[in-house]
């Protein structure tokens, strides 16, 4: 295994169903990856790979139904969340685990003040009172880098740039002080300065607390700049899964070798770019064998019969016929 | 580089009030510009710079609080409504959204054929045969004629937009923010789209967006614009791989990827275009801020075939010292 640290969080085996009008499909199939203390694990993918949605079931935030775990485990700091009731995962989510989402103003609360949404974790999972919370809020906002914090504490999120507000949810994240952090497109919406001053606030941070980091993105210049490890899902599976630095210097999967070959800074300026034909298949139109086989250059006829298990020994990839 | 350009706009400036009712948002402060037949050019810049404000005072969608636009030469301010609703053929835009920007109860074949109606282009028959050309130019098929845009993913959709701009044949396509909302792999797919149709058509592009690979992959040149103002122009090689203003160091810098040397990180947001900065507008952001830049506006100077910049460091001051 590549893990060399122990395991803070573990993914094994992880499948996630929903129930739709059509009957039940499948989103998340057979995921399974480990984030230790300290690290960065990047969980890359277009849009319906179903990043969001094992994220989103980490932190037991999917209602059910319709959603279901329909198999596997989420062992974190040797509890499986798999199985934890909702008043176990409330005791746990904004306390040891938080989350940071892509569009900060649909999270924040609009009718309270960042000071009083950045302290009522402290309140809720540790018992303080108003007053004794706001110096810790103060602090907090220091550390995130809001200037002029007794200010801030007043003011209400509509105040606030989209810069501003993302650092409120970060400090309100880190409130607590948890050992992992999951961001979910934190930078997404935000124009490239103001991501560089996320991106590099929270690698500061994370080089303080030692916060183990699980990072949602389909920016894979993002990936390489933050992330050690990377998993790349497809169509709700794991296509590959490498050190980030082995990934994006010789990618196995061709799903992985296409997006790096797509994007235009990695391409001859005017000249044709690589595309991948098509689209991603829709949840219950993956058919058998691998989702990825009618859209891939390098797909054999087995491809098309046979889901390819996740083979190899520190950089794994799901493929019959990888990239050499 | 012989004859007039295409197109050329002249210090377009477009000010708005205030939200809070005494001011003047300034969004487009002075902006000159230039187009060549055949040509990309590209415009990058954060929310709020005034880039699609621009490009809606290119098209004359919106109306400049001063400025002129010329198309062909051509002052199109000057033009009467019906002479205007002509020269709109030659004019067309690509937004960002492909969800928002077509009607979701009308067909493809009507959203296609609706400009072709409106101009009165050709016969019934013959605007269907266009229609059909059209959606196989854009790399869909006749199927495609009797169905609602929701059927669509988000990259089709996007082509059935560009083939609705492409049915006048127009001179000039303003795409602003063309692929933002597409996912990589879709990304490159409209990206060639657009590169084979501009040689196919013979067409000029306004390439407007926020992401510099993109831009640096379609453009020929790029602006730069920052609080309603251009700060930099120049090729896209130029541009982007030699930045000289500071602020578009900042930019490059930023994007995310490997190290390719330390990154400039700037303080703060940009300030709100109701409080344009006295001095040069980036000076409060500006890592090389000087004396000068606190109360004197930066000339825009030429620095070397078709690069400008707008900034004192390399200013006439700048080189007296």
């Amino acid at each position: 295994m590549m893990d060399t640290k122990p395991a803070l969080l573990s993914v094994r085996g992880l499948s996630i169903g929903f129930a739709t009008e059509e009957g039940p499909i499948r989103v998340v199939e057979d995921v399974s990856f480990a984030v230790a203390a300290g690290e960065t694990m990047g969980l890359v993918g277009e849009s319906g790979c179903g990043k969001s949605v094992t994220a989103q079931t980490i932190m037991r935030l999917l209602p059910s139904p319709p959603s279901r775990i329909e198999a596997g485990s989420i062992t974190f700091d040797g509890q499986d969340l798999a199985q934890a009731d909702e008043p176990a995962m409330r005791k746990i989510r904004g306390d040891k685990i938080a989350m940071i989402f892509q569009e900060p103003m649909t999270s924040l609360n609009p009718t309270m003040t960042i000071g009083e949404q950045i302290g009522e974790a402290l309140l809720l999972h540790r018992g303080l009172k108003a007053r004794d919370a706001k110096p810790k809020v103060l602090d907090m906002l220091i550390q995130v880098g809001i200037g002029r914090p007794e200010k801030r504490y007043a003011q209400y999120p509509h105040e606030l740039s989209g810069g501003l507000r993302q650092r409120v949810m970060i400090a309100m994240a880190l409130i607590c002080g948890p050992k992992l952090l999951i961001a979910d497109e934190p930078t997404t919406a935000l124009d490239v300065t103001i991501q560089a001053q996320i991106l590099e606030l929270m690698k500061a941070l994370q080089r303080e607390s030692q916060i183990a980091t699980l990072l949602i993105t389909h920016d894979l210049g993002v990936v390489e700049e933050m992330c050690d490890h990377v998993v790349v899902m497809y169509a709700g599976r794991i296509a590959e899964k490498a050190a980030a630095k082995e990934l994006f210097a010789h990618a196995r999967h061709p799903y992985t070798a296409g997006l790096l070959a797509a994007a235009p800074r990695n391409a001859k300026r005017g000249q044709t770019l690589v595309t991948i034909p098509g689209t991603v298949p829709p949840p219950g139109k993956r058919g058998q064998g691998c989702s990825f086989a009618e859209r891939c250059v390098r797909a054999l006829p087995r491809c098309r019969q046979d889901v390819p298990p996740l083979t190899g020994d520190s950089h794994l990839a799901a493929c019959w016929n990888p990239v050499p | 580089m012989t004859g007039r350009p295409l197109l050329a706009a002249e210090n377009l400036v477009k000010h708005y009030k205030a939200r809070d009712g005494g001011g003047l948002a300034r969004a487009v402060d002075g902006v000159s510009l230039t187009l060549r037949k055949g040509e990309t050019l590209g415009i990058v810049g954060e929310s709020g710079c005034g880039k699609s404000t621009l490009a809606r005072l290119v098209l004359r969608l919106i109306e400049p609080t001063s400025g002129r636009v010329l198309l062909d030469g051509e002052d199109i301010r000057a033009l009467k409504p019906g002479v205007l609703r002509k020269r709109r053929r030659d004019m067309q835009i690509v937004f960002q959204d492909p969800f928002a920007s077509l009607d979701p109860r009308m067909s493809v074949a009507r959203i296609i054929a609706e400009p072709l109606d409106i101009h009165g282009v050709g016969s019934p028959q013959e605007r269907q045969r266009k229609v059909e050309d059209l959606l196989l130019m854009v790399g869909l098929d006749r199927s495609a004629l009797g169905r609602y845009p929701h059927e669509f993913s988000g990259g089709q959709r996007q082509r059935i937009g560009i083939a609705r701009a492409i049915a006048l044949e127009p001179k000039l396509l303003v795409l602003d923010e063309p692929v933002s909302a597409l996912d990589v792999s879709i990304q490159s797919q409209i990206l060639n789209l657009l590169i084979d149709l501009k040689s196919r058509l013979d067409l000029s592009y306004i390439f407007i967006s926020h992401d510099l690979s993109v831009v640096e992959h379609v453009s020929d040149r790029v602006l730069v614009m920052y609080l309603g103002r251009i700060v930099e122009e120049g090729t896209a090689t130029q541009v982007l791989r030699q930045p000289r203003h500071p602020y578009t160091e900042a930019l490059v810098s930023a994007v995310p990827g490997a190290k390719k040397g330390p990154r400039i990180v700037l303080k703060g947001d940009p300030p709100s275009p109701e409080a344009v900065p006295a001095g040069c507008r980036f000076h409060p952001r500006c890592p090389k801020v000087m004396e000068i830049c606190r109360h004197t506006s930066p000339l825009s100077v030429a620095v070397g075939g078709s690069a400008r910049v707008e900034c004192h460091l390399y200013g006439p001051e700048a080189q007296v010292g």
